[in-house]
């Protein structure tokens, strides 16, 4: 595999990304379907090499309160995975989860739904990451999550500061699933670079 | 009043009075406000990692402490600021996440944060203020007319440094 480098990354590998970007949100949406046991609708996730500058935009705004959660990998890759979600998704799934029929219009999140919101961002994140695996035939163990409420580009600077070390762009795949009202979920992946590399060998690149 | 300009992730920007400058959501990136109070010539980088000799892809000065002081410098004395006037306050530098596992990313914002200051130090700028550190998310906005710092986080009321 040639020298991989994320600003110039055209043709071949940027589709392969894109489609295990697909197969992983895919997966992900499936399994909160099956968690709040209702049909949810998947639209074809977004996946876009974004500059530092315009990820906060494309999220709707670097002050948007979000809910993220990100989760380090282990195994035959390392890196780390973050779920976002926006505010009033992160209500609308978390009273959903609970079988709440009021669903909360605030900032705060209650002790309660903060760990239910934690549960959905590790089953998102597991079947990204399961489907991830299955796809390379690679070992992928995912650490503990942990959880944070606050404006997008605050949460994003994580995985920036990982993909900084890299280049200047970070791959973000959003995701949008409908049921009574469509909800918005956003995936940033970050392979090192020598795990992008055994990723894309493993599918034969 | 004047315009306020928009400071990227890994960016930086120049600004004179009666401009304020701003960049939003700094996490564990550091926002460093620089300001000649003679001039009013002042600027803002927002700078994501310590050590641009530590990263082979360092082609974005803007984006590390150490070469995007120099930079922001450099810019501010081309527009007529005396480094020897010039002082500094930070903000940000937070660990938004408990236990960022990734050992190399460990304490990131601290590592900021110290790396902005010894840069700072170099050159004889002096800290007068900082908002650094916690767990929390801040938008700032910087006024090279005052030299006021606004830091505006979640769940908290703006403050003035």
């Amino acid at each position: 595999m040639a020298n991989l480098d994320l600003n110039n990354m055209e043709g071949i590998y940027y589709d392969v990304l894109r489609e295990i970007g697909n197969i992983g949100a895919g997966n992900a949406a499936t399994s909160l379907a099956q968690m709040l046991q209702t049909k949810v609708d998947i639209s074809v996730p977004k996946i876009e090499l974004l500059d530092f500058s315009e990820v906060g935009e494309a999220m709707g705004g670097e002050e948007k309160i979000m809910a993220g959660i990100y989760l380090g990998i282990e195994g035959d890759i390392s890196g780390s995975i973050m779920f976002l979600l926006e505010e009033k998704a992160a209500h609308v799934l978390v009273a959903k989860l609970m079988g709440m029929t009021d669903v909360v219009d605030s900032h705060e999140f209650s002790e309660i739904e903060v760990s239910a919101l934690g549960e959905i961002g590790n089953i998102m994140t597991g079947a990204y990451l399961n489907s991830l695996s299955t796809l390379t035939n690679m070992k992928i163990i995912p650490t503990v999550p942990d959880l944070c409420i606050d404006m997008a580009g605050a949460l994003l600077s994580v995985p920036a500061i990982e993909f900084g070390t890299m280049g200047d762009k970070m791959l973000m795949i959003e995701t949008s699933f409908t049921d009574e009202q469509t909800i918005n979920g956003y995936f940033v992946l970050v392979p090192d670079l020598p795990s992008y590399e055994k990723l894309l060998s493993s599918l034969g690149l | 009043m004047g315009e306020v300009i928009k400071v990227g992730m890994a960016d930086l920007k120049l600004c004179m009075s009666p401009n304020a400058v701003t960049t939003l959501g700094l996490g564990s990136c550091v926002g460093v406000a620089i300001r000649d109070p003679q001039t009013k010539v002042g600027g803002l980088a927002h700078v994501m990692l310590p050590d641009s000799t530590a990263v082979k892809n360092n082609g974005n000065i803007a984006k590390f402490a150490d070469t995007g002081v120099d930079e922001l410098i450099r810019q501010m004395e081309a527009a007529g600021a005396s480094k020897k006037r010039m002082v500094a306050k930070i903000a940000g530098g937070a660990q938004m996440f408990a236990m960022q596992s990734k050992t190399e990313l460990v304490r990131v914002g601290e590592k900021n944060v110290n790396a902005v200051k010894a840069r700072l130090a170099m050159h004889g700028i002096k800290i007068i203020a900082e908002d650094t550190g916690a767990n929390y998310g801040r938008t700032v906005v910087f006024y090279p007319e005052t030299g006021d710092y606004e830091i505006k986080a979640v769940g908290k009321p703006v403050k003035k440094i």
